[in-house]
């Protein structure tokens, strides 16, 4: 049976409303996006959805108490949060710096969790 | 007491002042060295540079400049990094208090007061966002209500939480963002509450922030009123009709502890206004040609205290060219052939930027709709002549629309304006 449904992408900002049919595990048609990576979208958010994680863990003696993170490349939707429970028994040393991998392999994802800002040693 | 005479007066001067350190600030100072300004100056009342970009740890930031997404604090990273390896002289807390017609700055900080005279100066101070006074929501006054921005900076720089049981006010993108943000804190985000009957924010925000979450958004409708002696314990909400007006009978209270407030964003204009700077009525920013510069000669103006983008990508582009403008000083008072042309929205269409032509040629226009359609056609217009015809498969308030023109010679006669209106095909 053929289902038919919209999707809103969320690539960029423009948001195309994506028309869909699907039968079963097959994408029947892909119609309104805007650009090749609708179709990507579209792809991933049928059969496996998945979202970039963005969130901050715990700085021990930082000039700023947190420091921002982001995952490794897009988790599974339904993992979110046991993930973000990991996250937040974490808490790292100053000084960090953006890029540096602060957990790995995140609740068993094969994901990591990495700093997007540099925190620097409390100056006091 | 600090006596008058110990004040410190510290006298200079620079090519290019550029006031504000946020997203829009930084690339029209980067911008201004690249193009040949010796002494750039970036002045910021905040300890750090990057505006509120650092308290934007979401991301999608980046994409359409670079191809790659960014959070916040990695693109405002990134562009503080350019302007130490560039020279440019950034003076954190310090706070600009006016300038003048010569462009002689004022400036304060913790080593005395500034006198700074500047050949160019770039305006990039931003906005502010509404607050509860703004749209006069009736009740108490308990603790318990912020705009989303601060709620924003107090969860993601200073790791507290603004409350327990939230109701949001108004779909702006940054309420939108604050609600999964919330949520991913362990808050029960009650509801969005718009009056409009879409939201204001992008259509992304609503699936990845609010849809993935079951997060429910009441259209049309507002917050009628705020209980609570101490801390917020309910607010009523009640849908309206088309007039704005609330419809009776149809209020609800709802149990919460929290109040978000995502009502929009303000231009922050107090410097410009205090000089003379004529501001526009229906962007709130200042009144720019297709140089960004200002009714005041020499004095340009970018980012969020010119109009209110959606992307930091559009606006840095934009930004970018302010600076390499101050730093060529392109004024429009040339003598010899000025012209003057006013850009005015017409029907359909909120506000265009710029609102003053005043040199032939290409010109880009940035545009809002003022609601959503599907197959429109927006034309430019001039002495009845058709510059521009584009269709618009969509437009969308919230995404700002971009199209170049070619402004011919025959318009330097006219005494008319140029005209953008949008209608059904």
């Amino acid at each position: 049976m053929t289902n038919e449904r919209n999707i809103t992408c969320i690539v960029c900002p423009i948001g195309c409303k994506i028309l869909i049919k699907t039968n079963g595990m097959r994408l029947e048609h892909v119609g309104g996006n805007k650009c090749k990576k609708g179709i990507e979208y579209v792809k991933s958010e049928v059969f496996d959805p998945r979202r970039m994680l963005t969130t901050s863990v715990l700085v021990n003696g930082g000039e700023w108490p947190l420091v921002s993170v982001k995952s490794s490349k897009p988790v599974p939707k339904e993992k979110l949060f046991s993930i973000l429970k990991e996250i937040k028994r974490t808490a790292v040393n100053a000084p960090v710096k953006s890029g540096q991998k602060i957990i790995r392999n995140v609740a068993n994802t094969d994901i990591s969790i990495i700093a997007t800002k540099t925190v620097k040693n409390n100056k006091i | 007491m600090i006596e008058p005479e110990v004040i410190k007066v510290i006298d200079s001067s620079a090519d290019v002042v550029v006031i504000g350190g946020g997203p829009a600030g930084l690339a029209a100072a980067i911008s201004a060295k690249e193009s040949g300004a010796e002494h750039v100056v970036l002045l910021d009342r905040n300890s750090w540079l990057g505006g509120i970009l650092p308290q934007c740890i979401h991301d999608g930031f980046g994409v359409e400049e670079t191809g790659i997404s960014m959070t916040g604090p990695e693109y405002a990273e990134k562009y503080i990094e350019m302007t130490e390896k560039k020279g440019i002289d950034a003076m954190k807390e310090t706070m600009v208090l006016q300038f003048n017609e010569k462009r002689e700055i004022t400036a304060v900080n913790k080593n005395g007061l500034y006198k700074i005279k500047a050949k160019s100066i770039v305006l990039a101070m931003g906005c502010r966002e509404k607050t509860r006074w703004n749209v006069m929501i009736p009740g108490d006054r308990p603790s318990g209500i912020y705009t989303a921005g601060v709620a924003q900076a107090f969860i993601n720089l200073y790791n507290i939480m603004p409350g327990k049981n939230v109701i949001i006010l108004g779909s702006g993108d940054v309420g939108l963002i604050m609600a999964r943000r919330l949520k991913f804190e362990g808050a029960n985000v009650l509801g969005v509450v718009e009056i409009l009957p879409y939201a204001s924010g992008l259509p992304r925000n609503v699936v990845q922030c609010l849809d993935d979450y079951n997060i429910p958004i009441f259209f049309n409708h507002t917050v009628t009123c705020i209980d609570g002696r101490e801390r917020v314990e309910q607010v009523t909400i009640a849908q309206i009709d088309e007039k704005m007006n609330v419809i009776s009978g149809t209020e609800k209270k709802i149990e919460c502890d929290t109040l978000l407030l995502s009502l929009g964003l303000i231009p922050e204009n107090e410097l410009a206004k205090n000089v003379g700077i004529e501001i526009n009525n229906l962007t709130g920013g200042t009144t720019v040609n297709q140089y960004f510069e200002t009714t005041l000669p020499g004095v340009f103006a970018c980012g969020n205290c010119l109009q209110v983008y959606d992307t930091v990508d559009v606006l840095a582009n934009d930004a970018k060219n302010a600076g390499k403008n101050a730093a060529n000083n392109l004024t429009i008072q040339k003598k010899d052939k000025k012209i003057f042309i006013k850009v005015v929205p017409g029907m359909g269409v909120r506000y265009v930027v710029p609102q003053i032509i005043s040199e032939l040629g290409k010109v880009h226009l940035t545009l809002r709709v003022e609601k959503p359609r599907e197959s429109s056609v927006l034309h430019v217009i001039v002495d009845g002549k058709e510059l521009l015809r584009k269709r618009l498969p969509w437009a969308n308030p919230a995404n700002m629309i971009g199209v170049d023109i070619d402004v011919p010679p025959e318009t330097m006669t006219t005494s008319h304006n140029l005209e953008v209106i949008l209608d059904d095909q």
